[in-house]
């Protein structure tokens, strides 16, 4: 298990020194405020190095390192030096609910954040609620937002599913086709998808014809194509994991250059993957769901080239040392925001040390607007505090010539829909 | 699309499953039955073939087929090898007792899982097919290149099978597996047979990663779900025997295509799985294997 310690490399001495002052503070059975300040702040990262979340976990790493950078060379946070833990947790449920108290209990983090996949955020967020500390998750599920989590648990930095969904429901069905074969994946996050796309295309006079779910270890999918139903107009696809150039590259063999529906996927079925891929030539022409566009857009804003450059992305969407090293590059912004979240919200409620946590969550929750910049280069958000969850524009973008070119945005109010949940009336 | 074609379709999914999973399922059973281990790591054998065909494929200048040739050529015996040095350095150490090889080869599983995560990196790569040729049937189109696995699976099936029946190295591991101290007694190098038979257990598994990687991606988690497959084929058929390895294959690749279609992929393994149930407690020794 690797445990990484960055942003500040401690020598021998300071590492003997603050321990030193560990134990003396420990002894002394209080930490005073003066110590405290001088102290870094300490974030805990539950990192997927490992299992099937490693493409994530490498980039997400990097973006918050990037972060973490650029937050540290501007003075850190309220004055204090901060440190990123990060700590592997194999993108298993049960192993991130041990990361979480790894994280408070031995590394003294002062909170936890950046899980990504859904079942480990769904396996982990109940102990950070009996532990008490605050848990920022980066994984675009709708359990936030449901009210199925805790008080403890928000996710300021992406959107969620159910969110990005609805707003792309009236572009499918104004512009693709209104009647939908879905496929997505036999668990929590494709059910996300299953149900509220096909609630939101219904809204649209549109239909989901056929459901098609994929167990996530599969590996061959023309089995599967035999049940898209003829009358089919689009084929909407969304599936995190490996066999995804699988799935197109046996979609292109089924349909052949003949008559095909128009596709629709989530870029999650792309994220780490070349378009320009040999084998992918059947996306060509497709649409994708984007958060944060891959292919720098045209019309992008003013912090776009600042942030790449941060975190050592091209212009494609690739590594800058790696051309053949693409970024799951809708997702990691989500570590950078977080952070500017935490940021901003330390300050805020000038929090001291982990007696402050409460507070912290109630500042947290105060949060409304969160404007476009360096701090949040996806896009404007606004934070909704009590369903503690994160509202932004999504885009739409069309492969042309092997690349994604981004050629709709959305607006933040197309993606809003009723709270299911009042976090901030629940106890701590 | 009509009752016809889709029963089609399904049976050839399950012919190109039921393949692979034979090639995969006889180095496991091979090994089984001569030297009486259980091989953990033969997923992992099976990914570590996945990967080096990855790298070899992109290394040879030329058109994919010249790559994907010298992958086929050289990575088998490159596993093969690794194998044998695993039986050699570790195994033979271990004595052979069953308990301990079967921790021996999960540590195994996990050194070349977290070696691929290290040098080939957590994300999924393509291998480009040797040929692409599509066939367009009237109802549906499909890869020529997966029945050229089907008919490469079986000449490397039957291969094993001459190599066991009519050579003097088959007539060997014959002997060993019937009865290792008398072969010993009449002058038979059991060490020898032994870690070539584990190399060419790995061997296999490495043919059947050649082969398959066109049609899936070279991932360091891969070797998962072939392993499972290949355990419930062996015990279906009858460990150490081919000809049982064989039969299991066809029952549970072309049972999974046509249930998984017809019904639900989830289904197909729920009787899979029961099945093994059953043949344990009603034929432990599988179908065809003999008697212990």
């Amino acid at each position: 298990m690797k445990t990484t310690l960055t942003g500040i490399a401690p020598s021998r001495r300071a590492v003997l020194t603050g321990m030193g002052a560990g134990l003396i503070a420990g002894s002394a059975g209080l930490v005073r405020p003066v110590w405290a300040q001088a102290a870094p702040l300490k974030l805990g990262f539950q990192l997927h190095a490992t299992g099937i979340g490693a493409s994530y976990g490498r980039w997400y790493q990097r973006t918050a390192d990037a972060a973490l950078k650029k937050i540290n060379e501007a003075g850190g946070i309220g004055g204090r030096p901060v440190e990123i833990v990060y700590e592997d947790d194999g993108t298993d449920p049960a192993r991130g609910a041990e990361v979480v108290d790894k994280l408070n209990s031995q590394h003294g983090c002062d909170l936890i954040f950046g899980t990504l996949f859904s079942h480990v955020v769904m396996g982990s967020a109940p102990r950070a609620g009996e532990l008490k500390v605050p848990y920022l998750v980066c994984s675009e599920g709708y359990h936030v937002a449901s009210g199925a989590l805790n008080r403890w648990t928000l996710q300021p930095g992406i959107t969620d599913v159910r969110s990005q969904i609805s707003s792309m429901a009236p572009w499918v069905a104004g512009n693709l086709g209104k009647k939908v074969t879905m496929f997505f994946p036999d668990y929590a996050f494709g059910y996300d998808h299953r149900d509220f796309f096909t609630k939101a295309i219904e809204a649209q006079g549109g239909q989901v014809v056929a459901q098609i779910a994929i167990p996530p270890t599969e590996t061959s999918y023309t089995r599967y194509f035999a049940q898209i139903p003829a009358e089919t107009e689009v084929l909407y696809h969304v599936m995190v994991g490996p066999g995804v150039l699988t799935f197109v590259k046996e979609l292109g063999e089924f349909y052949g250059s003949g008559a095909k529906p128009q596709l629709f996927g989530f870029i999650d079925s792309l994220e780490a993957v070349d378009t320009a891929t040999p084998g992918l030539e059947f996306l060509e022409g497709s649409h994708f769901w984007e958060a944060h566009p891959r292919v720098k857009p045209a019309d992008a804003g003013a912090a776009e080239g600042d942030y790449r450059a941060a975190v050592g992305v091209d212009d494609n969407g690739a590594s800058v040392a790696d051309a053949k090293d693409v970024a799951t590059y809708s997702h990691m912004f989500s570590a950078w925001e977080t952070l500017h979240f935490i940021k901003q919200t330390v300050e805020a409620s000038g929090y001291a040390g982990v007696a402050d946590r409460q507070k912290l969550v109630e500042a947290m929750e105060a949060v409304t607007d969160l404007p476009y910049g360096i701090e949040r280069p996806q896009g404007a958000k606004v934070f909704n505090g009590k369903t503690h969850q994160a509202f932004g524009s999504q885009n739409i973008s069309k492969v042309e010539g092997g690349k994604l070119v981004k050629v709709h945005t959305t607006t933040i109010d197309e993606g809003k829909y009723d709270d299911g949940v009042d976090y901030t009336t629940m106890s701590f | 699309m009509s009752f016809g074609p889709f029963l089609l379709l399904a049976l050839m999914e399950g012919l190109v499953s039921a393949a692979v999973l034979a090639l995969m399922a006889s180095g496991l059973s091979l090994v089984f039955g001569v030297m009486r281990v259980v091989n953990v790591a033969h997923g992992a054998f099976f990914m570590t073939g996945a990967v080096l065909a990855w790298f070899v494929a992109g290394h040879v200048p030329g058109p994919p087929v010249v790559g994907w040739l010298v992958a086929l050529i050289i990575v088998p015996p490159l596993v093969g090898l690794l194998a044998a040095a695993v039986d050699v350095l570790v195994l033979k150490r271990l004595e052979y007792e069953p308990e301990a090889v079967i921790v021996a080869t999960i540590g195994l599983l996990y050194i070349l899982e977290q070696v691929a995560l290290l040098s080939f990196g957590p994300d999924a790569r393509p291998v480009a097919a040797p040929f692409s040729l599509r066939l367009q049937l009237p109802w549906f189109g499909y890869s020529g290149y997966k029945l050229f696995v089907v008919a490469a699976a079986g000449a490397v099936l039957l291969a094993v099978w001459l190599v066991m029946t009519r050579t003097r190295f088959g007539l060997v591991m014959r002997a060993t597996q019937v009865d290792r101290v008398t072969a010993r007694a009449f002058g038979i190098n059991v060490d020898r047979v032994y870690a070539g038979t584990f190399g060419l257990g790995a061997a296999l598994a490495a043919v059947a990663a050649v082969l398959v990687v066109p049609t899936t991606q070279v991932h360091y988690l891969m070797g998962g779900d072939p392993l499972l497959l290949s355990f419930i084929t062996v015990i279906i058929g009858g460990l150490g025997s081919l000809r049982g390895t064989l039969v299991a294959a066809l029952i549970i690749g072309l049972s999974d295509g046509v249930i998984s279609m017809f019904w639900a992929p989830t289904l197909s393994k729920i009787i899979a799985t029961l099945l093994v149930a059953l043949v344990l407690v009603f034929r432990p020794q599988g179908l065809f294997g003999a008697k212990a």
